[in-house]
């Protein structure tokens, strides 16, 4: 139903163009050059009103209606059963939908076909609700502009106006997005401490991790909520991870840029960037099926012993995930420092060498820097590898052989986990929210490097 | 403007310094060059000059093999630097670079202080053995820079904070800072204003003492002011060399007077 009158509208639309476009034309006649606007604008911003009030009135008239029928049947459900739960007067309502639209439903009976014969009703008196107002908006739109179309009206000037708005209101929805994640974190957060007296100290500083277990009438307890051993498995796995993938990126990046031959670059570059194109769920378990048997195997011929799952394994490969990051990025910071100064050093007489140690990598320094952070906010926020790799035990260690685990891994555990929801997602949000702030640090860090470095060069 | 020509420009008896035979240059398949033969005189300013796209800054490239760097470009002929062939397999680029120094047509100070930058083709090759020696090489070749008053107080102060004509002159500085035995400079005057240029053109004509000084220039004013030889280049053909005040007054090829006369380029 959405979609034909989506359809209409734009039928509608692309009609009162042509005419706008047309009516335009006739009044210039021989001299076109009298209108203010080409005629193409006055049709485009017929469309353009015609669009807006069609789509606008669909949006409303459909997310609206919605909530009054669900509210409505709801509360009729909720007379005819007064001893049901909230839950249980779902179920019947979801049931009742199905009936109406002719599939399985979990359980039929009398109420449930009443339910369901007033839905229909109810859905049809605001689908032709809904069909009419859609229509009659975008008819009135289209008369209305169509009065418009003028030797004077500045129909261009409108409608670049008009889709400024739109972009603008497009950006805006991005925003809100980001803002509504943002706040839900931020609640969760406070219920999250509040249900633990508020001893935030607790949380950042407390060595015991196991939120789960000491809950008891909805107050969880303080001693059992420290976050230390997941951010210093974070902090350890990533380490390792940035102590591969830092070198390894930018000596791949030196090398592509100043010393392969055009011929093995356009081989070489676009393969790094395969690298990030691998699923991380893939280097999960290559992590865990190739690499870190191979790990405890020769751990084992040295005499070490190696955890099956390791903060090393977690690490190496984690590393490998981030070398194509690293290295695209710092490729095209050392691209991006001008010829000049390497022609300027290679006339002094320095080797390839020496200008890249001595005048490349000091002026694409901040931009390495950045993409190095991007990477270590990449590692922090990486989930299906540690998972998968690393150990699920809140186990306090700096020995990368051993069992670690990390805040995505405690957040994956308790969301999927069988506790219910309500309780679980007090640790987990404020995990997420925490985690949220530390990435956030590191990309702001990492936008200010990039923003001095191009101080630096224009 | 031919009677600012000074009359020592005009005598010529000095040994020659590099010497080019049947040189050509490629970029892929351009024939950038064809057939140049040049013999560039010692403690004299040569000066190339031509029409866009001639073939003038790339011959000076080859000069100091700065045409290595490019991919594409192959160089073939004979090129000798005091009788020694550049382009032989036993010639290090490098060294001949430190031999040969080139200034830019725009100037290219790093974003180092303006100590650094002086310093550091002495730093690379070894030329100081303690702070006091560099001191003193960075002072001597600001001073032959002719910046050296301006810049004395702040040589902490990055290279990219000065003016273009102090860069351009601080680049120079930087050339010299390596004692080459040839200077290039490929257009060094093109960004600078009429004081600034004024300020480079008496420099080259101080470091004519020293060095061989070749420069490639748009301006035929500059040309007949500092330089004692002249080249034209013309689509990749050298089609006269000769004293400047013989190019300027009397030239011999119908193309090179053309191009002075202002009926084409």
């Amino acid at each position: 139903m959405v979609s034909i009158l989506s359809a209409v509208v734009l039928l509608l639309g692309a009609a009162s163009f042509l005419i706008a476009r047309h009516r335009a034309y006739a009044m210039a006649g021989d001299t076109p050059s009298r209108l203010h606007s080409r005629p193409g604008y006055h049709g485009f911003y017929s469309f353009l009103w015609v669009f807006l009030a069609g789509i606008g009135f669909l949006i409303v008239l459909t997310i609206i209606p919605n909530a009054i029928i669900t509210q409505t049947l709801l509360g009729e459900i909720g007379t005819a059963k007064p001893d049901s739960v909230f839950i249980e007067r779902q179920l019947i309502l979801s049931d009742a939908k199905a009936l109406a639209s002719g599939t399985v439903a979990s359980k039929t009976d009398e109420l449930r076909q009443t339910i369901a014969a007033r839905y229909s009703t109810l859905s049809t008196f605001w689908g032709v609700i809904r069909i009419a107002l859609v229509v009659g908006a975008a008819v009135l739109a289209a008369f209305l502009t169509q009065r418009t179309v003028s030797l004077e009206y500045r129909a261009r000037n409108r409608s670049e106006k008009l889709v400024r708005l739109i972009l603008a209101a497009m950006a805006t929805i991005a925003i809100l997005t980001t803002v509504g994640i943002v706040l839900s974190l931020v609640f969760e957060t406070l219920n999250f401490f509040s249900k633990i007296d508020w001893r935030i100290d607790k949380f950042l500083f407390g060595t015991s991790w196991s939120p789960l277990s000491g809950v008891h009438e909805g107050k969880m307890d303080a001693d059992k909520v420290g976050a230390i051993p997941l951010f210093a498995g974070t902090l350890l796995i990533t380490l390792i991870a940035m102590l591969v993938a830092v070198p390894v990126g930018l000596f791949a990046a030196i090398y592509l840029s100043d010393f392969a031959s055009s011929r093995v670059r356009s081989v070489v570059k676009p393969m790094l960037e395969l690298l990030a194109g691998i699923p991380t769920v893939v280097y999960g378990f290559f992590a865990a099926i190739t690499v870190a048997p191979f790990l405890r195997g020769s751990g084992e011929s040295l005499g070490l012993t190696v955890a099956s799952e390791s903060a090393l394994v977690a690490g190496l490969v984690m590393g490998i995930m981030i070398i194509p990051f690293i290295s695209s990025l710092s490729d095209d910071v050392i691209n991006s420092v001008p010829q000049a100064l390497r022609d300027g050093s290679y006339g002094l007489g320095a080797t390839k060498a020496e200008t890249i140690r001595q005048v490349i990598l000091p002026a694409a320094l901040p931009g390495i820097v950045s993409a190095a952070l991007l990477g270590f906010s990449r590692a922090v926020g990486e989930t299906m590898i540690v998972v998968m790799a690393a150990g699920q035990g809140a186990n306090l260690t700096a020995n990368p052989l051993e069992a670690v685990t990390t805040v995505t891994v405690q957040i994956v555990m308790l969301i999927t986990g069988d506790t219910e929801a309500e309780t679980a997602a007090g640790p987990a949000f404020t995990l997420g929210f925490t985690l949220f702030c530390v990435t956030l640090l590191m990309n702001v860090l990492a936008q200010r490097l990039v923003r001095k470095y191009r101080e630096a060069y224009d | 403007m031919y009677d600012t020509l000074r009359t020592e420009n005009t005598v010529s008896d000095k040994k020659s310094k590099f010497s080019a035979k049947e040189v050509q240059v490629y970029y892929g398949d351009t024939h950038a060059i064809r057939d140049v033969n040049v013999e560039i005189e010692d403690k004299t300013v040569t000066a190339f000059i031509g029409p866009s796209g001639c073939g003038k800054s790339t011959f000076l490239r080859c000069l100091n093999r700065m045409n290595d760097t490019i991919d594409v470009c192959r160089v073939s002929g004979d090129i000798r630097l005091d009788g020694e062939d550049i382009y032989d397999k036993t010639v290090d680029p490098v060294q001949l670079r430190a031999k040969v120094g080139m200034v830019f047509q725009k100037p290219n100070p790093f974003p180092k202080s303006i100590y650094d930058n002086v310093a550091y083709g002495p730093r690379i090759h070894g030329m100081a053995r303690n702070k006091a020696e560099l001191d003193e090489i960075v002072e001597k070749s600001l001073r032959r820079g002719a910046i050296w008053d301006e810049v004395k107080d702040r040589l902490d102060a990055p290279g990219t904070g000065l003016s273009g004509g102090q860069q351009q002159r601080l680049c120079i500085a930087r050339a010299v800072a390596t004692q080459p035995e040839v200077l290039l400079m490929d257009e060094p005057c093109s960004a600078l204003d009429p004081i600034a240029t004024e300020q480079v053109e008496n420099l080259m004509t101080e470091l004519r003492e020293k060095f061989a000084v070749v420069i490639v220039t748009h301006s035929m004013q500059q040309a007949a002011r500092v330089s004692q030889k002249t080249a034209y280049f013309h689509l990749g053909e050298l089609v006269e060399y000769d004293e400047t005040a013989n190019i300027f007054t009397n030239p011999q090829d119908q193309r090179t007077e053309n191009y002075i006369t202002g009926r084409i380029g």
